[in-house]
């Protein structure tokens, strides 16, 4: 929900430095394209469509009330006549212009993005701190924090010394491309850096917004299943690297590394892994190598 | 709930082109989803309902088409159905494939008046 205006949209987001508060915040957006009112007495929704997945069958909806059948039966006479536009438009293809214009933007300022994702709690914020913290004299750094709510993130960030804005999502459990777009702008991201996304912690829904980044990365930690890939394959899909974080717990926890990679491998077959605890550091020197040799 | 933004981008899209063809209102629209297209059609449906009220899409007939996913084995270059994205190929049981429909998610006509 908006903080400022109470509105609800689902589609509103703020985005912040650390120490901005919302009402003098300029970038402070509002999408009120579609109204919210629910009046019971407007619609009836008839559920009567068939659900069998056979392969190209048709789903209806029909909004009219079950009584006004009759209309709808006239509504439908009356208009068989009119146009029909052929529109073959991606649904996301909003989203993926603005992607690909981040892209180009990134490109030509030779900012090296990166898209974090991952559920909730798999140590996308700590992997960021410690690798600022660690690489700081070699690299400048800028950082996109996504969350439903707060600032905690970008706090954290802050303190590390790298620039940083936080993107609030309110209801929204991903990060789009617009958002980035403007949260970039904000930041100023100087040429010759490397863009962390932290996106809103959230396994299903981020995968399908390019955000316009170089690459993608996935996080999973030893304290979640090994058959994360396999229950959240989209994600893995749609990504080019796999940390996995807090090895240092796997004396404690039942997780089989080998069968976790062998199901990220199934549905990406060119993932490429990094094992790594961000407590200890061990495993962390691959992963900055990794990042030093793609940043120029 | 992506299925959210999706259904608001498909009320956008009909918006654009109604406002193109100088029409006012939609009595029908063709989507086609892919069935691995990360969207899941209950919830989109669900997400419609909500997102379609007072919009140009407030009365039409809601037309979706599922398309089912292929994929290709990269080995014995066999074309299947799949129904996940992690099952080997059924010729060969190689698990390196590659899509090649069924990722659709696509707004494919209207009809306006
Ligand atoms: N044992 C251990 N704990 C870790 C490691 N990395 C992170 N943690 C802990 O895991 C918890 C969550 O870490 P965060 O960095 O906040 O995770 P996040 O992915 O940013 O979380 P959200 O932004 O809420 O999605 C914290 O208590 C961290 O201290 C690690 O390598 N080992
Ligand atoms: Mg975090
Ligand atoms: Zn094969």
């Amino acid at each position: 929900m908006c903080e400022t205006c109470g509105c609800g949209e689902s589609n509103s987001f703020s985005i912040r430095k650390p120490g901005e508060t919302i009402e003098n915040n300029p970038d402070h957006t509002h999408t009120h394209s579609h109204s919210h009112s629910h009046d019971g007495s407007e619609h009836t929704h008839n559920h009567s469509h068939s659900h069998t997945h056979d392969n190209n069958h048709e789903r209806h909806h029909h909004l009219e009330d079950n009584d006004h059948a009759h209309h709808h039966h006239d509504y439908q006479h009356n208009h068989s006549h009119g146009t029909e536009i052929k529109v073959e438009t991606d649904i996301l293809q909003k989203n993926n212009l603005i992607a690909e214009r981040n892209r180009g933007f990134f490109e030509a300022k030779n900012i090296f993005s990166l898209n974090l994702v991952s559920s909730p709690g798999s140590g996308k914020t700590s992997l960021l701190e410690k690798t600022i913290k660690d690489l700081k004299s070699d690299v400048s750094f800028y950082v996109i924090e996504g969350d439903q709510q707060t600032m905690n993130d970008a706090n954290r960030i802050e303190a590390t010394g790298a620039p940083v804005v936080q993107i609030n999502t309110g209801n929204g459990c991903h990060l789009d491309a617009e958002m980035v777009n403007k949260a970039a702008k904000k930041l100023d991201v100087e040429n010759n850096s490397v863009l962390f996304i932290e996106n809103v912690g959230n396994l299903i829904c981020p995968s399908l917004f390019d955000l316009g980044e170089s690459k993608r990365i996935v996080i999973i930690s030893v304290t979640e299943g090994e058959d994360k890939p396999i229950k959240y394959p989209t994600m893995f899909q749609s990504s080019d690297i796999c940390i996995i974080n807090k090895i240092d717990l796997l004396p404690y926890v039942d997780f089989n590394i080998e069968k976790a990679k062998e199901y990220a491998l199934r549905i990406n077959h060119n993932l490429q892994f990094f094992e790594v605890s961000v407590k200890t550091g061990e495993g962390m020197n691959d992963w900055y190598n990794w990042l030093k040799k793609h940043k120029c | 709930m992506h299925e959210l933004s999706i259904a608001m981008n498909i009320v956008d899209i009909a918006d654009e082109e109604t406002k193109k063809a100088n029409a006012k209102k939609v009595y029908e629209i063709e989507l086609e989803i892919g069935t691995m297209s990360g969207v899941v059609l209950e919830a989109l449906e669900f997400a419609l309902q909500e997102a379609v009220k007072d919009s140009v899409l407030g009365n039409a007939k809601i037309k979706i088409t599922e398309i089912q996913a292929k994929a290709k084995c990269l080995n014995c270059l066999n074309i299947f159905e799949i129904e996940d994205l992690y099952s080997p190929c059924p010729n060969c049981n190689e698990f390196k494939t590659e899509i090649i429909s069924g990722k659709e998610l696509i707004v494919k006509s209207l009809k306006v008046e």
